[in-house]
């Protein structure tokens, strides 16, 4: 289990939706698209428990955020179940990245004070 | 969402899941990884399939629901696997719910349940009040109220809504057509009565305020007696009735549900119906209960003081007489429930200690099954299921036992509640005890109660983290094993020492009991029957009637065969209070006004009474023939009465002073020694007037002593009463015995039923005590074997369980022997004849406790002696 030696991180509460949107952003995907895509673009630093992932998806389906219909998937000749993006999860997408920017700049400010300043 | 939307979500995770997981596993073999090994890959990233699938449809909020019902089923299932457990568990939770509710019932009906009136709320009795500590020791600080004292408490305050006020009376009923004739039990009940507790006339009407005087003649059934005796036939308003021979007018029937102030009331008379006006202007004929009805704008305290202020003046104007201070103010309810209050209590009490016994011995049972499912739970949690599942489903199982022993219960309270109604002859209105929604609802709190008792603690336990050791190879968990086993230790203990609690107060109780019924009332009880009668005043208008029927009666009686001896009397000891007077001593100067005034149990006795009862003459002379109208006054005095009032001197020639009956002196012309009036009560200085002096008070009761059987005379002498008068009413016709008997029903009731209580329980403290230590003696077979493989002898393995087993027991008596002494206080006024810390009752429990808990262990203990080392250790 080589994978054990990287460093891993796991989500904080709550930024595992906003990952979801945003990965949704550049056009529908299924689960394991969507997980292996966070994983990749981490450069595996994120791991995506699967246990996590699909409540997630159901819940921000169930919240309207995003809607799921099963699909062709164009290179594996069978169907998979998609998700793509809603007009209420784009807005919802707005008002999390908002809330992390102020939430990182706040930590920013209280960890590295003397970069702020100049 | 519908249940098939449900289906159809599920399937849409499980498909969704599934071909997530197969592109994983081609991904994989895409990477030129083998088959298999891309199989186990994909798992191996995925995680646990069935708990994501599980975890995703929690987020479906119908998911609780369904997992409810799944838990259900695997509940039901599993107590179907071993329904030896769950028969066992189901019967004791429907023993200690059935009994809980009965009792239960009862308390809500007797001592909780408004009354059926208009705000019963705003309703209070008032009793007048004395002072004098000394007189609240005989019970005179709720002394029943003088005629002239309510009626001025009535005209002149204003705190009240109104006051109203009822007595107690007795009727002989005759028909004009030669029905039989009956005496009847009635109630005097002001006029405003009816309207102050809101109760209407089922026909008719009630009494209208000219009614209520001396000659008024009107008259309203009972539901109970218009049905029995007329039919139930409306007619009956506006038509007349004979009481005592005099003619009454049914103004109304009363409704079925009207059975104040108990169910024997059979017709109901004005309250200054046939009473003379002089009595009604008295201020110490103490007869009258009051009912008041508060007013809205006026609190309990300052309408009450107003009365209280009346009544002071009215003490100052009668300093001679015994006329109370102070007034004091009791609910209905427990004006009609005092001698059952306690006792009610009490079993309540005892039952819910049964209750708690017998949840924490099912929980015992679990804590077992729990231990014996160990791997089963450990296997559970290892493929994923959480701890709250784990809990929920042991939980749902306990809620399944006790959901059963719930129903059962229920149905079995149903009849014991009758039984207890039946059989209880003290409690005041049976028929209104019955189960309503607030006993469902008390029901249903029971059950979810019990479940939570007996499943929490062994699904909690059962469920820790150590669980998972169970599915080590060797099952020597002795650390999971012995946390469990101090569980059970523990819930023996408190087990045990609330059995000693019911123990202890059992015995006392029966102590008492038995006390009383030994107690020697002073008189002849063996074959004596009685039979009351009381002669009407209209027909028996003068002195010489009433003694000529009760000397010819007495000479027909006597010459009975099987007759050894005939007393006529207003009371015999034994039969209750029956009446009292105060009386002052002629020879004495009169008491400073003020001062208690002496008082003394008033009886009417013939020649003969003495000597038929037994009651031995200690100095003087009974009452012989000559004791009559127009001789000199005499009475007789108990020893008692002698000796509190005339101490050091001799009390035959000096004369006491009555009020009542003709205001006049009466010589004592003897002592006789004395009688309790109630098994269980003190003596109380008693006086007897001759019956043949022509005063007063036409009740009387007839007491023979036979040679044999006393019972096969009460025919042959209704038969000779009814041929001197056949319109006059018997009733009554009991035997000594029973009379007494009677009057200690409630003793032997509570007693009896304490005790069962206390042996279910000793039985089911002695069952989980056996059970908890065969448990052991199985866990720690191996290390029993290893011990005698290294040369332990039997006897010591034995001395080494018991010690194990009987350490809680030991532990139980101790906390409970101390815990009854504080809780023995609350039955303190329950007993009779023992203290409440009895030496023998405590020894006696402590005793027979350890004799079941030894028996109980002793089993288990000598199995463990018999173990094969050799066996054990290859177990191993």
């Amino acid at each position: 289990m080589e994978k054990r030696a990287q460093p891993r991180a796991n989500l904080l509460q709550g930024t595992l939706d906003m990952l979801i949107l945003r990965t949704l952003l550049y056009g529908p995907a299924h689960g394991h698209q969507i997980g292996k895509q966070i994983q990749r673009t981490t450069n595996d630093f994120l791991q995506m428990q699967h246990g996590s992932l699909y409540p997630a998806l159901h819940r921000l389906e169930q919240r309207g955020w995003v809607s799921s219909k099963w699909e062709m998937a164009p290179d594996r000749n069978r169907e998979f179940k998609y998700y793509r993006l809603t007009d209420k999860g784009r807005k919802q997408l707005v008002v999390e990245e908002s809330q992390w920017k102020r939430m990182a700049e706040a930590v920013a400010r209280v960890m590295w004070p003397t970069a702020e300043e100049s | 969402m519908r249940w098939w939307q449900i289906r159809k979500r599920d399937k849409d995770v499980e498909r969704e899941l599934q071909s997530d997981l197969d592109l994983e596993e081609e991904e994989q073999r895409e990477r030129g990884v083998s088959p298999e090994e891309a199989r186990h890959a994909a798992l191996r990233a995925f995680g646990n399939p069935t708990l994501i699938s599980e975890q995703t449809r929690a987020v479906w909020s119908w998911t609780w629901w369904e997992n409810l019902l799944r838990d259900f089923r695997i509940g039901t299932r599993t107590l179907f696997r071993s329904p030896g457990f769950s028969i066992i568990a189901i019967i004791v939770i429907a023993l200690c719910i059935g009994a809980t509710t009965s009792l239960f019932t009862v308390v809500w009906s007797v001592l909780l349940r408004p009354l059926p009136f208009r705000d019963p709320d705003r309703l209070v009795m008032i009793y007048e009040h004395f002072r004098d500590p000394r007189m609240n020791s005989q019970q005179f600080n709720y002394n029943a109220v003088a005629p002239a004292d309510y009626y001025d408490w009535r005209a002149q305050t204003h705190g009240f809504e109104d006051l109203a006020a009822w007595r107690y009376w007795q009727f002989n009923l005759t028909g004009e057509h030669g029905e039989l004739p009956e005496l009847v039990q009635a109630r005097g009940g002001s006029w405003n009565l009816f309207p102050l507790l809101g109760v209407n006339a089922a026909i008719g009407r009630t009494f209208t305020q000219s009614e209520d005087r001396p000659d008024g003649d009107a008259v309203m059934l009972t539901w109970n007696l218009f049905e029995r005796r007329f039919g139930a036939d409306p007619s009956i308003v506006d038509r007349q009735i004979h009481l005592d021979g005099k003619p009454y007018t049914v103004v109304g029937v009363l409704p079925k549900s009207f059975t104040y102030p108990d169910a024997n009331v059979e017709v109901w008379v004005p309250f200054a119906s046939g009473l003379p006006p002089d009595i009604l202007a008295h201020h110490d004929y103490h007869f009258a209960r009051v009912v008041a009805g508060l007013r809205p704008d006026v609190s309990l305290d300052s309408a009450l003081s107003q009365v209280e202020a009346v009544q002071y003046q009215e003490h100052l104007q009668n300093l001679h007489a015994p006329v109370a201070e102070d007034v004091a103010p009791k609910t209905l309810i427990e004006d009609l429930a005092q001698n059952v209050k306690r006792p009610l209590i009490i079993l309540l009490g005892a039952v819910g200690c049964v209750l708690l016994i017998g949840c924490l011995n099912v929980a015992n049972l679990m804590v077992a099954r729990s231990a014996a499912r160990q791997k089963e739970i450990a296997i559970c949690s290892a493929l994923g299921a959480g701890r709250t599942t784990l809990i929920r489903v042991q939980l749902i199982e306990s809620f399944l036992v006790s959901m059963a022993g719930g129903i059962v219960g229920s149905l079995l309270s149903a009849s014991s509640t009758n039984w207890l109604a039946r059989t209880w002859i003290e409690l005041p209105n049976p028929q209104s005890i019955r189960a309503d929604a607030v006993v469902l609802a008390f029901v249903s709190a029971l059950v979810l109660a019990s479940a939570m008792l007996t499943g929490l603690v062994p699904a909690i336990t059962s469920t820790s983290k150590r669980a998972v050791a169970a599915l080590q190879a060797a099952s020597r968990n002795v650390a999971g094993s012995q946390s469990r086993t101090a569980l059970r230790k523990t819930l023996l203990t408190v087990e045990i020492s609330a059995t000693v609690v019911l123990l202890i107060a059992a015995g006392l109780l029966l102590k008492s009991f038995w006390r009383l019924r030994t107690t020697d009332v002073g008189c002849v009880t063996d074959n004596v029957l009685t039979m009351g009668y009381s002669l009407p005043t209209n027909k028996y208008d003068s002195a010489d009637k009433v003694n000529a029927f009760n000397e010819t009666l007495l000479e027909r009686v006597r010459s009975m065969p099987g007759a050894r001896a005939v007393a006529l009397g207003s009371v015999v000891p034994g039969d209750g209070h029956g009446g009292d007077d105060a009386f002052t001593i002629s020879e004495r100067p009169p008491i400073a006004p003020g001062a208690p005034m002496p008082d003394a149990l008033y009886r009417r006795a013939d020649p003969e009474y003495f000597s038929a009862l037994g009651i031995p003459l200690l100095s003087g002379r009974f009452f012989t023939n000559q004791d009559r109208a127009g001789r000199p006054r005499t009475v007789i005095i108990s020893r008692l009465l002698a000796q509190q009032y005339f101490p050091g001197e001799d009390p035959l020639g000096k004369h006491l002073h009555i009020v009542p009956y003709g205001n006049a002196d009466y010589e004592i012309v003897g002592v006789v020694a004395d009688t309790l009036y109630q098994v269980g009560q003190p003596a109380k200085p008693t006086m007897y007037y001759p019956i043949l002096n022509g005063e007063s008070d036409r009740a009387l009761t007839l007491a023979v002593r036979t040679i044999a059987d006393p019972l096969s005379l009460s025919v042959p002498i209704q038969k000779q009463i009814a041929e001197l008068d056949p319109q006059l009413p018997v009733h009554d016709v009991l035997t000594m015995d029973q009379i007494i008997e009677q009057s200690l029903g409630n003793a032997s009731l509570s007693a009896s039923l304490v005790l069962a209580f206390a042996l279910l329980s000793l039985i089911l403290a002695s069952v989980g005590l056996y059970g908890a230590l065969s448990y052991l003696t199985t866990q720690r077979t191996g290390e029993i074997g290893v011990r005698m493989a290294l040369g332990a002898q039997r006897r010591e393995v034995v001395h080494l369980m018991l010690g194990d087993g009987l350490r809680p027991a030991l532990y139980g008596l101790a906390i409970g022997l101390a815990a009854s002494v504080g809780t023995v206080r609350l039955i303190q006024s329950m007993l009779y004849g023992t203290g409440p810390l009895d030496p023998a009752v405590f020894a006696c429990v402590a005793a027979s406790l350890l004799l079941v808990a030894c028996i109980a262990c002793l089993v288990p203990a000598w199995k463990a002696s018999r173990i094969d080392p050799m066996q054990a250790l290859r177990n191993e």
